[in-house]
C-alpha cells in the first residue's frame, strides 16, 4: 500500500496527555484509507486505546487532552469535536471491555446506536433488521437482557450497536478481550464481511497480533507511545521481529535466558 | 360485635390517610429517583427545589396577580432555566468526578437554593391556593381527605407518564442508556449535556408537583425542604432506581408510621410517627439492600 494520497482518518504526530501531567502518546502518526481493515498491535498501555480515545474524542471525559498534533477525517480537522458529533459525522468507536447498557435489552441496546439518526422509525427499523442480518444471534435473543448474554454476544452488541449510526469508519477497541478463540474468529469474520459488503472502515487495537494481522490490510505497531514499525499486514506478519516479538514464533526453539536479555536489548533499540 | 366494626373502621380510615399521606412522599422521592437514575449522581438538592418552585410558583401569583395556571408555566420555564444552571455552571464542571464530588455538589446547590429562593421571595409562610379541593369526603363512615386524594391521583398519572416516557420514547431509552454506562452512551453520541439538563428539568417538574401538594397542605415555608429527609426511607425501601419503587415505598412509609402512631404508639410513648420510616428503613437496609424494586447489580464472573 503506497502512500494514500486522501485517506478517510489521518492522525498526524499528536501527542496525548493525561491530567496535564502523564505523557501517554509521544507524537503517534496513523492513516486509514476508505475502505480499509487497519490495525494498531502493542502491549499492554503502549496506547491503543488512547489513540483511539483520542480520534473519538472520548478523551476529554477521562481528562487527557491531545495536546499537540491533529487528527482529521475526509479532510476536515476534526481534533476538537464532540463525541456526539462526530457519531454524526461517522466516527463511532466500539470501547475494550465492550460497554453494553446492561440492563437494557439487546434490542433497547442497538435502538440506542441509532440515537443521531434521522428519519424516524423505518429508517431505524430497516438498519435494524440490517444489523440482525449480520448477527442472527441477537435477533434470537433481542429481548434478553444485555447483561445476561454471553461475552461473545455482548461483543456483537457492541459492534451491532455502533453499526445502528451508519458509521463509515468504526474505532474497534480489543474485540477479542476475554473471548474464546473460535468467537474471536467469528467476531472478526463479521468485521471482514461489513468490510467488503458494506465499505465501512475499521480501525482496530488488538493485542492479539496473529489475529488482527489475518484480518487487516495494514498495520501499525506501537510501543511505550510511539509507532514504531507499520506496514502491509502480510509484510508485518513475516517481519522477523514482528513474528519474535508480537507473533511468539522464535527462529529456532527455545532460547536461553542471555539470548532472552539480547531480544531486550533489540526490542528496547527498535522502540 | 359493633365495636369491632367501628374498630375496623377506624383502621381503615387511618390506613387509607396513611396511603395518601404517602403518596406525598412519594411525588418528593421521584425526583431523586429521576436524577439517581439518569446520572448516578444522588441529589440532596431536590427538597430546596420543591421549595424553591412552590416559592416561585406564590410569588409569581402575588407579584404579576396571574391565575395559577400562568404562574405554573413562568414556574415551570424557572425550574428548566435552573436545570441548565446546575449542568453548565455545576455539573458540567465535575464530569467523570467520584460520585461523593457530585453529591457534595447537589448540597452546595440545597444551600443555594435555599437561601436565594427566600432572598428572591421573602420568607414568610405564604398560603399555597390553587383551587384544590379540602376538607373531608365520607366514604360510609370513612372519612378522606379530599386533597391527599388529589395527591394521590396526580401521583399516580406521574408515573404512569414517567413510565412511559422511560421505556417508549427515545429520550427515555437515552436516559437509561446514560444511566447503565456513561461512556458507551457518549460513544453512541447521546450528550450527556443535555441528558443531563432534560433529567434535571423533569425532576424540577416533579419538584414543582410535590411542591404544590405540600405547600396546600402545609403552607409554603422553609420546612418543605427537609421534607427530603422523608423521601430517605422511601428510597431505601422501594430502591434509588425504581420509579413504581418510590411510589410503593411511599405507600408502606406513609401507611406504616400512622398504624404504628396509633397501634404501636401507646406501648412505647407515643411519637413515633417521627422515626418510625427510619427504623423501617434500616431494617430494609439489613435483608435488601437495592430496597424493593432497585435494579440487581449485575456482576459477571
Amino acid at each position: 500500500m503506497s502512500a494514500p494520497s486522501n485517506p478517510l482518518l489521518k492522525v498526524n504526530n499528536i501527542e496525548v496527555i493525561y491530567d496535564h501531567v502523564i505523557l501517554v502518546l509521544k507524537g503517534v502518526s496513523l492513516e486509514v484509507e476508505k475502505g480499509s481493515i487497519v490495525s494498531i498491535l502493542g502491549a499492554n498501555g503502549a496506547g491503543k486505546t488512547t489513540t483511539l480515545k483520542a480520534i473519538s474524542n472520548l478523551l476529554r471525559s477521562e481528562r487527557g487532552e491531545v495536546t499537540k498534533g491533529s487528527i482529521e477525517y475526509n479532510g476536515a480537522d476534526i481534533t476538537a469535536k464532540s463525541p456526539a458529533d462526530l457519531v454524526m459525522d461517522g466516527v463511532v468507536q466500539v470501547m475494550e471491555g465492550r460497554h453494553c447498557f446492561e440492563h437494557l435489552t439487546v434490542e433497547e441496546n442497538l435502538l440506542t446506536g441509532a440515537y443521531t439518526r434521522k428519519g424516524g422509525r423505518s429508517v431505524v427499523n430497516a438498519e435494524l433488521e440490517k444489523v440482525y442480518h449480520y448477527f442472527p444471534r441477537l435477533k434470537e435473543r433481542r429481548n434478553s437482557q444485555a447483561g445476561y448474554v454471553s461475552g461473545g454476544e455482548q461483543q456483537m452488541v457492541a459492534v451491532g450497536r455502533a453499526l445502528m449510526a451508519k458509521p463509515s469508519l468504526i474505532l474497534l477497541d480489543e474485540p477479542s478481550m476475554g473471548l474464546a478463540p473460535q468467537l474471536v474468529e467469528e467476531i472478526f469474520e463479521i468485521v471482514r464481511r461489513l468490510n467488503v459488503e458494506t465499505g465501512v472502515s475499521f480501525l482496530v487495537a488488538e493485542q492479539n497480533a496473529t489475529i488482527a494481522l489475518k484480518y487487516a490490510h495494514y498495520g501499525y505497531i506501537l510501543e511505550n507511545g510511539r509507532v514504531v514499525m507499520d506496514g502491509d499486514a502480510t509484510d508485518l506478519a513475516n517481519n522477523e521481529d514482528v513474528k519474535e516479538f508480537y507473533l511468539g514464533l522464535g527462529g529456532d526453539g527455545r532460547k536461553s535466558f542471555r539470548d532472552v536479555k539480547h531480544y531486550r536489548r533489540r526490542k528496547r533499540w527498535l522502540a | 360485635m359493633e365495636d369491632f366494626v367501628i374498630e375496623f373502621m377506624f383502621f381503615l380510615e387511618v390506613l387509607f390517610s396513611g396511603l395518601l399521606t404517602g403518596t406525598l412522599y412519594s411525588l418528593v422521592a421521584l425526583g431523586f429517583v429521576l436524577i439517581f437514575k439518569a446520572s448516578g449522581v444522588f441529589n440532596f438538592a431536590q427538597g430546596a427545589m420543591m421549595l424553591f418552585a412552590a416559592l416561585s410558583l406564590v410569588g409569581f401569583q402575588e407579584m404579576l396577580g396571574v391565575h395559577w395556571t400562568v404562574a405554573f408555566l413562568l414556574t415551570v420555564v424557572v425550574m428548566i432555566l435552573l436545570a441548565w444552571c446546575v449542568e453548565k455552571f455545576v455539573l458540567g464542571k465535575l464530569v467523570n468526578q467520584e460520585p461523593i464530588i457530585l453529591f457534595m455538589a447537589t448540597i452546595g446547590i440545597t444551600f443555594f437554593l435555599d437561601g436565594f429562593g427566600q432572598t428572591l421571595w421573602g420568607s414568610d409562610i405564604k398560603p399555597l391556593d390553587i383551587g384544590l379541593p379540602t376538607g373531608s369526603l365520607d366514604f360510609g363512615g370513612i372519612f378522606v381527605d379530599q386533597l391527599e386524594l388529589v395527591a394521590g391521583a396526580t401521583a399516580g398519572g406521574l408515573v404512569l407518564g414517567l413510565a412511559i416516557f422511560f421505556n417508549k420514547t427515545k429520550i427515555g431509552r437515552a436516559l437509561r442508556a446514560v444511566a447503565d454506562d456513561h461512556q458507551a452512551a457518549m460513544s453512541v453520541g447521546i450528550s450527556l449535556r443535555n441528558i443531563w439538563i432534560i433529567v434535571w428539568s423533569v425532576a424540577g417538574l416533579v419538584g414543582l408537583v410535590a411542591g404544590i401538594m405540600w405547600g396546600s397542605k402545609l403552607g409554603v415555608q422553609f420546612s418543605l425542604s427537609l421534607l427530603a429527609l422523608k423521601a430517605l426511607p422511601v428510597l431505601m425501601l422501594g430502591g434509588f432506581t425504581s420509579i413504581p419503587g418510590a411510589i410503593i415505598g411511599g405507600l408502606i412509609i406513609g401507611a406504616g408510621e400512622k398504624l404504628a402512631e396509633i397501634y404501636l404508639g401507646p406501648f412505647v410513648g407515643g411519637a413515633i410517627e417521627n422515626w418510625f420510616a427510619y427504623m423501617l428503613a434500616m431494617v430494609f437496609l439489613l435483608f435488601r439492600p437495592q430496597g424493593l424494586f432497585g435494579e440487581k447489580i449485575i456482576e459477571r464472573v
